[in-house]
Formats: C-alpha cells, structure tokens, sequence
C-alpha cells in the first residue's frame, strides 16, 4: 500500500482529505503544524495545563496526607503548635496573594481585548504582589528560625507530641509553595515580555491564560494551606 | 485559504524525503521536535541503561554461584542489587516503550502530524537525561546500599552513600515521565483525525493511554516522598522517625502509591504491543476490542487500590490486609481477560510465525506464569511465607522483564522496518526470540523454587542446600545475557545491510503502515479520515484458501 492521496476514495479504512485552515496569516504564525487551527492549539494547549494541576494536585496530596496522618495521631500537639505560627504575616499574606490573582485575572480580560499595554501593568502589579509575599514569607521564615521552630536539637517546642511533625510539614509545604511561586515570578517575567512586544490579540491569548490557570492554582495551594498551618490551633 | 494547505503541497513535494534524511547536523537531532527523532534519542538512551543494569545483574548472577559469595564483598551486593533496581526500573522499565515505540508509533497510528506539545516532548528526554546522568554519578560514585525501594530509618539515618544524589535523578526522570504521560493523554484527546472514534482507537493506544493516566497521577506522589526523603535525611527532624513522632511505614505507603502503579507502568505498553502483533501476525481482527480496551483502563483505575499488598508485614492493620489482598485479586481479572482474548484471537487465523509473533506468544507462556503467581504473594497466608524471599523476585521478574522485555522487542521487530527503513534478519529474530524464552525460565524458574524453600531475597550469601538451583539460574542467565546482545548486534547490523522495507511489509492495517517507510518528518501531507474499525482484516469464512 502506498501513500494515501486526497479525492481518492481510500481502502481498508482510511482515505485523505486536504488540510483545511481558516486562520488570519497574523494568528497563523502562532499555530503549530499539528494543529487544525487556532482554536485547536487553544483548548490543546488548555486541555494540557489542566492535566498537569491535575499531577500537581497529587503532588500537594502526597503532602497533606501526612499531615492528616499526623495530625490525627497528634492531635494536642499539632494544634499546640499550629499556635506558634504568626498569624499576622499569613493572614496578609492570603490578602495579597488573593490581590496578586485578581490583578492577574483582570490582565487576562484586558489580553482578550487585545489590550497589551494594560496586560503588561497587570503583569508587573502581580509580579510585585508576588514578591512581597515572598519577603513577608522570608522574613517569617528568618523569624520563624530564630525562635527555634525548626525541628532539631534546639527545637523549642516538645518534639515527640506532633510538635516537631507540624514544623516539619510547615517548613516543606510553605517551601514547595515557594518554589511554584519563584516558577510563577518567571512566567510572569514571560508573559510581561510577550506583552512589551505586543503578541498577543483578542485572537491569541493562549499562553496569559495558561499561565493565570498556574498562577490560580498557586493561590488555592495557599488557601488549603493557610487554615491548616496558622488557624486550626487558634 | 491557506498556508496550511501550502504547506501540504510543499510536504508533498518532498515526499522523497523522510524523518531520517530531512536534516543530518548534530543539533538537528539534539533540538529536533520530531517525536520520531526523539524517539531514537530515547532508544539509544534506554538501551544504555538497560546494558549497564543487566551488568549489575550480570555481577550479582556471578557472585551467587558459590553459597558464600564468589566475588564482591557484602556491602557491595548491597550496592549491585541497588544500581540494578533504579536503573531497571526508572531509567529502562518505566519509560521503555512509551517513550521509544509510543513516542514513534503514537501520532502515526492516530492521524496526527506530531504529538500535541513536541518541545514538552523534547523537554522529557532531557529531563530524563539529566536525572539519569544524577543517578548514575551517584551510583558509580559511591553508591547506595537500601535497594531501590530506599525503606526508612535504613535510608534516612543508617546508610551510607548517594543517596540524596539519586534521588534527585529519580525526581528528574519522574517529571520527564509526566510529561510523556500528559503528552500522550492531550494527544489522544485533542488529535484525532475526522472519524477516529474512541472505538477506532488502536489498542495500543488505549494502553498507552491508560499507562499514561498512572504516570501522571502516581508520579507526583513519588516526588513527594523523595522529597520528603531527602528532607528527614538532611535534617533529622522525624518525619519517619517514631522517636520524634514520626512513622517509617508512612514512607512505605506514599513509595508503593507510586511504585505499585509503576509495575503496571511496565506492563500496560506491553500488552498493546501484543495486540497489535498478534492480530497483524494471525491476519485477523482482535478477538473482544473492547473488552481489551477497557481491561486496559480498570487496570490502571485498579492499581492505584493495591499498594498495600507490600506491606502485610509491615505491622498494618489485618483489615486493611485483607482489603489489600482482595483488591490485588481483582487485577487477575481484566488481566485474564486480556490473555483470554488473545488466545481467542488467534484462533482460526492465518499465524504466521515472524520474530514478533514468537516474541508475543513467549510474552504470552511467561506473563501467564508471573500473573498466576502474584496471586500466590496477594493472599495474606501465602504471603507470610513468601514475601522477601526469591519466590517474589521470580514472581515479578517474570512479568516485568520476561513478558515485558519480550513485549519491546517484539514491538521494536515488528515497527523496525517503518522505524528505520530496513528489514531485520528474519531467521536471527526468531532465534533470539525462542533463545530469551528459554534463557529466562532457566535463570527465573528455580527462583521459584529457591522462594519456596525460604531463599531470602538480597542476600550476598546463602544455605549450601540452595547451591545447584542457584548455579541452573546463574548458567540461565549466561543464556539471556547473550539472547539479549543478539538483538543489539543484528539489529545494528541490518542498519547498514538490510534489506530496503517497504512500507508495510506485514500487511498490517495500522495507519502508521499507510506511511512511507520510513515516514516523512510530519507524518502525513494529507488529513487522514478514518472510515473502518481498526484491524480490518478478512474474516476467517472470507478467506482464499490457497
């Protein structure tokens, strides 16, 4: 058998059609060639941003399973402390990351206008958000640190309780959130970029809506975790 | 109208071209986008890593000759059998044939011009790169001595090596897992052609598919732990530590939430390769399409629900023992299933006895055997009996390197004339075929025997009474050795000295054997539109009779 040729009438299951595309050569050179049209590439590219939240979710999953664990083996020592946390720093911090989300979002409503300058303040006004919470995260980190809450020889509180697990969990989970913001700060620094350079059109908006998914669900990360480490001892 | 369709008129005209000719630079491969390209980086990779994995076993075969050890001092077996569980498992198994055939295969059979994100794809093989390199330099370094599955307090407090080296490669290698895995779910979702229904789906994508749903669900959880790994090891805060609160087992179930999904992994790819070659070898369509199908996806539902069965021992709970074990039992049905259908398939068809289809039919003998036995190590009774002991070894070498590496080479055979444009030796497959059939019952079947007895697993030495089955297995393993150089030399050979194939030379119905072979760098210059069910052979009543 050989190549399949359109207009012929095909065997065993198969024929060939011509491509077709309907897009404008100025949204056409952003589609890729496996790609039926733009709206294909978009929801594509959509369909894979969720699936990866998906494996990010069982990531954090593995996570809160142990501190379920514990804390139900725990549970006096855990909420003791839970009330160690500085309650100030991570309310605040919920407050700005929730504002540096809304930015983002009314960014991606002025992207879909085709309205770059606007997206690119949006950008910049989340980025800065972002930054400041990763310095109130750092600065109660250092405080954190300095009164002997990191679990070790020194640790302040009574270790075998759950005391020393909560501090545990505290110090992986707030960093892992860390780290997904510091990867969010650099997609920022992208998407701001893309919009300096004026790419994206009320046609073509794929990747500010990817990375506000990402962005997004950094958020609700934060949202899981803020109950779990500042307020349930309280 | 349209650049696309230009663009098709331009691919035409270079249909003389294919993958392999379009660009011959260095960096052409290096930065290629091409799942067919990346594909063979893949290829040369695992093969690699395969070698130096079955070295490891090679070594420790040697050293189990003499009941007090022939050759390596303890503490290096320990390291041996470790370098060979995380090669073997993350670094060949895991990735084997969804990264090599399915990267190739996968567009191909489904109509599309590429995967759905090529540069994530490439991304993967460097990820996989990286975290290999990190591994390997941890284990030639100075190794780790916890075997692969790195149980606490021995890897958090006691041991002494790599370890946090090697574990940042298996989190390496883990993400470039996900994304295959997500690549391979997007793809099949979003890229089929007019009139590919899910039910027009070869079933060598729905495993692939189902495969991929483990991957990107159970991994993460694997990074997790080897996060947390690292962290207690780092540390010594007590995250496993009973002393300060924590619970070792609390490592064992977050690893075999991965790790119990990961054997199926393994296998899942291999069973859509059997039912490619075996309806492509019997020149019939598969016996129960969709029974296969969905076999394919409850198992992989299933195996996030067995984990447990690792850790009877381990001081959980009799109930969820018990829950554990019923679970586990319930993988043997879609499993039989699966085998059922294939023995049916084969009835009244046309065989034809290439190296592929003697591949399958020893996947088939050698899958049967380790899937009945796992049943014997999924009762709880049983199991007190066997576990940690050769029986287990036996149990899932048989599935996880006889029936799944009989699966890739029978896969690798059966797609190489459309992967390289060149016929393989006919005769030099089929005797590398029956030669790994052989080989493997005669190193894994006294295994059997030698668990049965209470032969512990991972020890450097052993009860003189257990010698001769030991020696049957190390001369066993001489014989797979060299059943698995065979492949890589005639293989190799018929690079440059084989035949020209054309482009379907076992009139397959596939659509990746539409193609030119090999095929041309995006897969198809027209939209292909599916009109049949797949494998559209002739029914047994139809056929001439010669």
């Amino acid at each position: 058998m050989s190549d399949l040729v359109p207009g012929e009438p095909g065997a065993g299951g198969y024929r060939a059609a011509w491509h077709s595309g309907s897009d404008s050569a100025a949204v056409a050179e952003h589609v890729g060639f496996q790609y039926a049209g733009i709206g294909h590439q978009t929801g594509t590219a959509q369909a894979g941003l969720w699936l990866f939240l998906a494996t990010e979710l069982l990531f954090f999953g593995g996570l809160f399973l142990l501190y379920a664990v514990d804390f139900t083996r725990h549970p006096g020592g855990t909420l003791a402390a839970s009330r160690e946390t500085t309650l100030w720093i991570g309310a605040l911090n919920s407050v700005i990351l929730l504002c540096s989300s809304g930015a983002y979002t009314y960014g991606l409503g002025l992207a879909r206008r085709g309205d770059n300058r606007g997206l690119f303040r949006m950008v910049l006004l989340t980025a800065a958000l972002g930054t400041v919470f990763l310095l109130l995260k750092g600065y109660e980190w250092y405080d954190d640190i300095a009164r002997h809450l990191f679990p070790g020889p020194t640790f302040a509180l009574p270790a075998a309780d759950g005391g020393a697990l909560f501090w545990c969990f505290y110090f992986v989970a707030t960093g892992l959130h860390g780290v997904h913001m510091i990867i969010g700060l650099v997609l920022l620094a992208w998407i701001g970029t893309g919009a300096r350079k004026r790419r994206y059109s009320s046609a073509y908006y794929t990747p500010v809506e990817g990375v506000g998914l990402y962005w997004s669900f950094v958020d609700m990360v934060w949202i899981t975790l803020f109950p779990c480490l500042y307020l349930v001892g309280r | 109208m349209s650049t696309t369709t230009e663009r098709s008129l331009l691919t035409l005209q270079q249909r003389a071209d294919s993958y392999l000719t379009d660009e011959r630079t260095i960096w052409s491969w290096l930065l290629t986008t091409d799942h067919k390209r990346i594909a063979l980086l893949y290829f040369a990779s695992i093969t690699a890593f395969f070698f130096l994995g079955g070295a490891a076993a090679a070594v420790m075969r040697l050293n189990l000759v003499t009941p007090e050890g022939l050759l390596v001092e303890h503490e290096m077996y320990n390291r041996l059998f470790t370098m060979h569980g995380v090669i073997m498992v993350w670094f060949f198994l895991v990735p084997a044939i969804p990264v090599t055939l399915g990267n190739f295969v996968t567009p191909l059979m489904l109509g599309a011009r590429d995967l759905a994100f090529p540069r994530v794809n490439l991304t993967s093989w460097y990820l996989f790169i990286a975290g290999g390199v990190m591994a390997l330099t941890g284990l030639a370094a100075g190794g780790v001595d916890t075997a692969w599955t790195f149980y606490t307090p021995l890897s958090t407090g006691y041991s002494h090596g790599w370890m946090m080296m090697v574990c940042l490669g298996i989190i390496l290698s883990g993400y470039s897992s996900i994304a295959t895995g997500l690549n391979f779910i997007v793809t099949i979702h979003r890229l089929r052609p007019p009139g590919m229904t899910w039910y027009r789906l070869p079933l060598f994508l729905w495993s692939l598919y189902a495969t991929s749903v483990i991957y990107v669900l159970a991994t993460p959880v694997l990074t997790m732990a080897m996060i947390l790994l690292m962290f207690e090891r780092f540390f010594h805060v007590g995250l496993f530590d009973p002393a300060l609160g924590g619970d070792p087992v609390m490592f064992q179930h977050l690893f075999w939430f991965y790790s119990h999904p990961a054997v199926y992994i393994m296998i899942l790819p291999g069973f859509g390769v059997v039912s490619e070659v075996i309806t492509a070898f019997s020149r019939k369509g598969i016996f129960g399409y969709k029974f296969i199908a969905w076999s394919s996806v409850s198992i992989a539902v299933i195996s996030f629900f067995v984990w447990g069965h690792h850790m009877f021992v381990a001081g959980t709970s009799i109930y969820s023992g018990i829950a554990f074990s019923l679970l586990s039992f319930m993988v043997s049905v879609p499993s039989a299933i699966k085998v059922f259908n294939w023995l049916a398939t084969l009835h009244k068809g046309f065989i034809r006895f290439n190296a592929p289809m003697l591949y399958i039919l020893g996947f088939i003998g050698l899958f049967t055997i380790g899937g009945l036995t796992g049943l014997f190590v999924a009762s709880l009774g049983t199991d007190l009996h066997l576990h940690d002991t050769y029986f287990v070894v036996a149990h899932f070498h048989y599935i996880m390197v006889g029936a799944m590496v009989s699966a890739f080479f029978a896969g690798l055979h059966y797609w190489w004339p459309k992967i390289t444009g060149k016929m393989y030796p006919e005769i030099w497959g089929q005797i590398a075929a029956a030669t790994i059939f052989f080989g493997f019952n005669m190193t894994f079947a006294p295994q059997f025997i030698l668990g049965y007895l209470g032969m512990p697993r991972r020890y450097a030495s052993y009860d003189p009474g257990y010698q001769v089955l030991n020696v049957v297995s190390s001369l066993g393993a001489v014989v797979l050795a060299v059943a698995y150089l065979m492949p890589l030399i005639y293989l190799t050979w018929s690079l440059f000295a084989g035949k020209d194939a054309p482009s379907n030379p076992w009139e397959a119905t596939g659509l990746e054997w539409q193609t030119q072979s090999p095929p041309r760098t995006e897969n198809f210059a027209f939209t292909p539109v599916i009109t049949g069910p797949p494998y559209n052979y002739p029914r047994p009543e139809q056929r001439q009779h010669v």
